[in-house]
C-alpha cells in the first residue's frame, strides 16, 4: 500500500466511553472500528454515505440539545459525545424497522436471503416485536427479471439504494434506477434496457434483503446448510479475493470477500459465476487414450500414466516441450517446471500460450507497482487491453482511483475502452503504430499529446502496461515500460491475462526463467538450483512459438498440454494443428476437451478451481492462498500427484508428494519466494496477500525494459484482435449463466473505411487474413482508429481467423455487393 | 411502432447547451413542450447526446406528475380537486367534462384532442371552482358551459 500520512486523531464519547478516532471518520465507521456495531442498511464502506434508510440513527449532544442524527453521514468532531443506545434511540430503531416491515412481505421461509438476512437480523435485535400496520401491503408483479442474470422483487426491496449506488459509483453503468415515488417507488430499468452489466451480481451481494437475487443461486440452498471457504478468483491475474460456497458438494455461490489490497470486495459476474463450469457434464473424469482407430477410450490411470511415461521416456529430453500451466496454483505450476527440468530434462516450457509478453518484463519489471498504489497516483497511464473486458476488478480498483481519489486517466488503446469516459486524455492509434505513438510522447517538443504528456510529468505515475490485442507486437509494450519508467516517480504494473500467469512465471514455466525470479542465464542462480535439483539444461529453452515450429519441424518429438489450447489461441490455428499432427505424442492435462487436445494420445483429467489448494500470485506478485472445498469430479486428479507418479515410473524422484511438501520446496529453492509459507496466508493481517520478494526474499531478475527500436508497422486493414470478457472459451460456455451472454461475432471499421470499401452497416462480409477467412457482420465503430479492422477475439467463429497483421473486408459475394447500400441493414439484422 | 422523429429533440438540446445533469429536468420539460410528451427514442436518444443516464430521465419521468411517457392529447384539461373546489362543486363539474369529453381522469380522447387530469390545488382558491386548460384558467366553473369552452380548443 502506498504510504499515507498518519489522520488526526480526536477524542469523542461513544456510549460513555472516551475512544480516539480518526478525525472526519463517520460515526458508524468509528464505532464499528471500536466495536460498537451500529445498525444499518443502505450505509456500505465501499461506498458513499446517502444517509437514507435511517436505521443508524443515534443521538448526538449538540449546542441545541440531544439530537437524533444518522451515524453513517455525520463525521466525528473533537469532544463529540454520541449515545447509540439510549431509550430515544431505541424507540428510533423500532420506528424505522416498523415503517420498513409496513411494505416489506414476510415471505422469509421461501426467500433466499432468509437466515443471512440484515432486514431478518436486525429486525430480531433491534425491532419492536409486533406491527400495528393491519393494512393492505403494496404488490407488485413478483419477481421480474432485470437482466439474464439477477431477477428483482420489488415487493421486498427497502430502497436503500445500495444497488443503484453502486451501478452509478462504483461499476459506472448505471442501468438501474428509481422509478416512481412515495408508495410506489421501485427500482428497475429503463424499459426494455436490460441490467447489462459486468458487475450486476454485485447487487445482489449488497442487497440488505432478498430483492434482488442471481439465477444461478435462486432456491438453491438455505445459508445455514452452506459451507464456505476463502479463496482468490482464477478468471484474471489481479487475485480477487473470494469465498466460494457450497451445499452438498456442489459449490452453488461464489461471493465478494473486501480484500483491501485487490479487489475492495467487487467481482465481475464472470467471476462470481464461471464456478458452473467445474460442474459441467463436460468435465473429464476419467482418463482417455486414442486406440488404433484413432478413437479416445477411456482408460484406467495405470495404463495412462505407463503410456505417458512410455512414450516420454522413448525420446530425448530435450525433444519434449510443454505448454501451458498458467491457469493451475504455483505449487503444480512449480511441480511441473521440477518434473520437466530434472525427470524429463527439457528447457522447452511455456506457460503462455499466443499473447505471451516477454516473461522476464512480466515476472522482473522494476519499479513494479501494487495495485493499492493506484490510490495515491496523479496520473494513471493504461496501455493495454481494455480493463474493463480483461481485467473487470482492477479496472474498478482504476475507477475508484480516478473518481474517488483524483487521479488523472490516460488511456492508450486502438478503440473505445470501458474507462474511456472518466479518461482525462485517450489516445487512440491504429494497430502496429504504437511504435509511433511512444516516439511522439518520448520527443520532446513535439507538438502532438502536449496535454498528455503535462499530466504524465505531473507524478507519481502509475503505467498499467500489457498487450492492447492479440495482433500487437509484444515488444511494444516493453517500450512503453520503458517510457514510463523515465517519468517522475513512476511504477509499472505489468499485465498478463491468465490467472496464475505471473505464478507459473515465478515458478520457472518460461524458456528464460528458474523459479523464483532467476534467469536461466544467470550462472550463479542455475548453480543454486543444481545444487537442489541436479545439472540442469543450461541454455534457454523455446517459446511457445518456437515449440509448435519444432514440432512441425521434427526437432520436437513429445508435447505437454497443460490447461492450453494453442489451437485457439495461436496465431495461426493451422499450423498449430500441423504441428500437433505432426508430434509423435501429445499428452493433455486439462479439465474439458478442446479445440488441441482433440488431437492428443493421452488426455488426463486434472482438478481445477475449488479441487485444489495451494498458492497463486496476482500481478502485483502478491501471493495469496487458494483453498480446496470439494473433490474433483469421478477419477480426476491433482496435477502435482500425476506428475509425481509419471516421474516414480520414469525413475525419477520430483518429492511432490503433497501440496504443502511443494510448498515447502518452492521457498526452498525460488529464491524470492524464500519465507512464503501457507500458514502466512491463512490468518492475520497477511491474508490479503504477501507480495514477493519479502522478508528473506530475493529477487536476482531485475528487468530493465528498453524501446528496442520497434519499428511502426503500417497496413490496411491492419487488425485488432481485442479480448471480450464473455468469450468463446470452455469456462464461459460451459457456464449455463454465462454462456448466452457472448455478443454475436462481428468485424467492426471505422465509418470512413466502410464507406470507402462501399460497405454499409449490418452487412455480411467476409474478413479475410493471413492465416483464415471468416463471415461476420460488419459493424461501424468511430472509436477505432481509421485503417484498421477491429475482431474479437476467442468469439466462436471469430478464432479461425488467427492473429494476421493485417486483414481484408469484403462484401460476401457480388450479389451482395449490388444491393449492399439499400439492404445492407435488413439483411444484416435478419440474420 | 412509428420512428420518432428526433429532429424536435435535437433542436431543443441545440438551444439549451451544454446540456449536463443538472438541466435534465428542463431539458425534459422543453422536449414535453416540444413532442407532447416523453417518447421512449427521445429518451434514449438525450441520454446517448449528454449523457445523462437513461434511467435517470426515466426516473425523472416517472417522479414528477408533470412528465407522460405516453402520447397525450393536444389539450390537457386539469380538474382541481383541491379543499376550495370540492365544497364548490367540482364533482358536478367532474361529470360534467367527463360527459363531454367521454373519458375519466388519466385517459385521453381518442381523437387525441384533449387528455384530462386531476390536480390537487392550482393556487386559484379564490376563483373556485377552477378547470385549467392548457395555460388557461376558468374560474368560478359553470357546467353548463362546458361544451362552449372546450369547443374553443382544436
Amino acid at each position: 500500500m502506498p504510504e499515507q500520512p498518519p489522520p488526526e486523531m480526536v477524542t469523542i464519547s461513544l456510549d460513555g466511553q472516551e475512544i480516539e478516532v480518526p478525525q472526519g471518520e463517520y460515526i458508524i465507521k468509528a464505532a464499528e472500528d471500536q466495536g460498537t456495531y451500529i445498525p444499518r442498511f443502505c450505509y456500505h464502506s465501499r461506498m458513499k454515505p446517502v444517509g437514507l434508510c435511517r436505521m443508524c440513527l443515534v443521538e448526538v449532544e449538540t449546542p441545541r440539545g440531544r439530537i437524533l442524527t444518522t451515524a453513517c453521514n455525520t463525521p466525528v468532531a473533537p469532544e463529540m459525545i454520541v449515545d447509540t443506545e439510549s431509550a430515544v434511540v431505541q424507540k428510533a430503531q423500532e420506528g424505522i424497522l416498523e415503517f420498513l416491515l409496513i411494505n416489506h412481505p414476510l415471505d422469509c421461509p421461501v426467500c433466499d436471503k432468509g437466515g443471512e438476512c440484515p432486514l431478518q437480523d436486525q429486525t430480531v435485535a433491534y425491532g419492536p416485536g409486533e406491527s400495528r400496520f393491519v393494512e393492505e401491503k403494496r404488490h407488485f408483479e413478483k419477481p421480474i427479471p432485470l437482466s439474464d442474470i439477477v431477477l428483482m422483487d420489488r415487493e421486498r426491496c427497502i430502497l436503500c439504494a445500495r444497488c443503484t449506488r453502486f451501478s452509478e459509483e462504483v461499476s459506472g453503468d448505471p442501468l438501474i434506477e428509481f422509478v416512481g415515488r412515495g408508495n410506489q417507488t421501485h427500482v428497475i430499468t429503463f424499459p426494455d434496457e436490460p441490467f447489462a452489466s459486468y458487475f450486476s451480481g454485485n447487487t445482489v451481494q449488497i442487497c440488505p434483503v432478498g430483492a434482488l437475487t442471481a439465477k444461478p443461486y435462486r432456491f438453491k440452498a438455505r445459508p445455514w446448510d452452506l459451507e464456505a471457504i476463502e479463496s482468490v478468483s482464477m478468471v484474471d491475474a489481479s487475485g480477487a479475493s473470494i469465498s466460494i460456497e457450497t451445499s452438498q458438494n456442489e459449490v452453488v455461490r461464489i461471493n465478494g470477500v473486501d480484500n483491501d489490497a485487490t479487489n475492495h470486495g467487487w467481482l465481475s459476474d464472470k467471476d462470481r459465476f464461471v464456478f458452473q463450469a467445474i460442474h459441467s457434464e463436460n468435465r473429464l473424469a476419467t482418463p482417455l487414450i486414442r486406440d488404433d482407430a484413432g478413437d479416445l477410450q477411456p482408460a484406467s490411470w495405470g495404463d495412462a500414466l505407463d503410456r505417458v511415461a512410455d512414450a516420454l521416456g522413448s525420446v530425448r529430453g530435450d525433444e519434449v516441450a510443454s505448454i501451458g500451466g498458467a491457469n493451475n496454483t504455483n505449487e503444480e505450476a512449480f511441480a511441473l517446471g521440477k518434473f520437466l527440468r530434472t525427470v524429463v530434462v527439457t528447457p522447452h516450457i511455456d506457460a503462455q500460450v499466443g499473447d505471451a509478453l516477454n516473461p522476464e518484463f512480466l515476472a522482473g519489471v522494476t519499479p513494479r507497482a501494487e495495485i493499492g498504489d493506484l490510490d495515491g497516483a496523479a496520473t494513471i497511464l493504461v496501455w493495454a487491453g481494455d480493463l474493463k473486458e480483461e481485467f473487470p476488478t482492477l479496472f474498478l480498483r482504476v475507477r475508484h482511483a480516478v473518481t474517488q481519489m483524483g487521479a488523472k486517466l490516460i488511456v492508450v488503446h486502438p478503440r473505445r475502452t470501458g474507462l474511456d469516459n472518466i479518461a482525462a486524455e485517450k489516445i487512440t492509434y491504429r494497430p502496429g503504430e504504437g511504435p509511433e505513438v511512444v516516439r511522439k510522447l518520448t520527443a520532446q517538443g513535439d507538438q502532438d499529446y502536449g496535454a498528455v504528456r503535462d499530466l504524465l510529468t505531473a507524478g507519481p505515475v502509475i503505467a498499467l502496461v500489457g498487450l492492447t490485442g492479440r495482433a500487437e507486437d509484444p515488444r511494444l509494450a516493453e517500450a512503453v515500460a520503458a517510457y514510463a519508467l523515465g517519468l517522475p516517480g513512476s511504477k509499472v504494473l505489468p499485465l498478463a491475462r491468465r490467472a496464475n500467469v505471473f505464478g507459473a512465471l515465478d515458478m520457472g514455466l518460461a524458456p528464460t526463467l528458474l523459479p523464483g525470479r532467476v534467469p536461466v542465464k544467470s550462472e550463479s542462480g542455475r548453480a543454486e538450483l543444481e545444487s537442489h535439483w541436479g545439472p540442469l539444461p543450461g541454455e534457454a529453452g523455446l517459446d511457445t512459438a518456437g515449440i509448435i515450429a519444432g514440432l512441425a519441424a521434427g526437432d520436437l518429438k513429445a508435447l505437454l498440454l497443460v490447461g492450453a489450447d494453442p489451437v485457439r489461441d495461436g496465431r495461426n490455428p493451422d499450423a498449430v494443428r500441423a504441428a500437433l499432427d505432426a508430434a509423435e505424442f501429445v499428452v493433455s492435462l486439462d479439465m474439458f476437451l478442446n479445440d488441441s487436445n482433440q488431437q492428443a494420445s493421452v488426455i488426463l483429467p486434472v482438478d481445477g478451481f475449488a479441487e485444489t489448494e495451494g498458492t497463486v500470485t496476482n500481478i502485483e506478485g502478491r501471493v495469496q492462498k487458494v483453498n480446496r472445498i470439494l473433490p474433483g469430479p469421478g477419477q480426476s486428479r491433482a496435477l502435482w500427484s500425476i506428475l509425481d507418479e509419471l516421474s516414480s515410473r520414469m525413475g525419477g524422484q520430483l518429492g511432490a508428494g503433497d501440496g504443502p511438501a511443494i510448498a515447502k520446496e518452492i521457498a526452498l529453492v525460488a529464491p524470492a519466494y524464500r519465507s512464503m509459507t501457507w500458514d502466512r496466508l491463512e490468518w492475520g493481517p497477511e491474508r490479503d496477500g504477501v507480495v514477493m520478494p519479502d522478508r528473506d526474499g530475493v529477487q536476482e531478475l531485475r528487468f530493465v525494459p528498453d524501446d528496442s527500436g520497434l519499428r511502426p508497422t503500417a497496413g490496411r486493414l491492419a487488425l485488432h484482435s481485442g479480448r471480450v470478457l464473455y468469450d468463446g472459451g470452455t469456462r464461459n460456455t460451459q457456464s449455463p449463466a454465462l454462456a448466452g451472454l457472448t455478443p454475436d461475432p462481428a468485424v467492426y471499421l471505422h465509418p470512413r473505411d466502410a464507406s470507402a470499401l462501399a460497405l454499409a452497416d449490418g452487412q455480411e462480409v467476409d474478413v479475410a487474413g493471413e492465416f483464415g477467412t471468416v463471415r461476420l457482420r460488419l459493424e461501424l465503430d468511430p472509436s477505432l482508429a481509421e485503417g484498421s479492422a477491429y475482431v474479437p477475439a476467442n468469439l466462436d467463429s471469430t478464432w479461425v481467423l488467427g492473429v494476421p497483421d493485417v486483414v481484408t473486408v469484403e462484401a460476401q459475394s457480388s450479389k451482395g455487393k449490388k444491393n449492399e447500400k439499400k439492404k445492407g441493414k435488413k439483411k444484416g439484422a435478419g440474420e | 411502432m412509428t420512428a420518432v422523429d428526433l429532429g424536435p429533440a435535437h433542436a431543443v438540446l441545440e438551444d439549451m447547451a451544454p446540456v449536463d445533469h443538472g438541466h435534465a429536468i428542463p431539458l425534459l420539460q422543453n422536449i414535453q413542450e416540444s413532442y407532447g410528451y416523453l417518447p421512449r427514442e427521445v429518451l434514449l436518444e438525450l441520454s446517448s447526446e449528454t449523457g445523462i443516464p437513461a434511467s435517470h430521465l426515466f426516473g425523472l419521468a416517472t417522479f414528477y406528475a408533470q412528465f407522460y411517457l405516453e402520447e397525450h392529447g393536444r389539450h390537457t384539461v386539469r380538474v382541481c380537486r383541491g379543499t376550495a373546489c370540492h365544497v364548490r362543486g367540482r364533482k358536478i363539474i367532474q361529470e360534467a367534462i367527463d360527459e363531454e369529453l367521454g373519458i375519466g381522469p388519466g385517459e385521453t380522447t381518442e381523437d387525441r384532442r384533449f387528455s384530462l387530469e386531476t390536480v390537487a390545488c392550482v393556487g386559484t382558491c379564490f376563483l373556485a371552482p377552477v378547470v385549467m386548460i392548457d395555460h388557461d384558467y376558468f374560474g368560478n366553473f359553470d357546467p353548463k358551459k362546458v361544451g362552449e369552452i372546450i369547443g374553443g380548443y382544436e
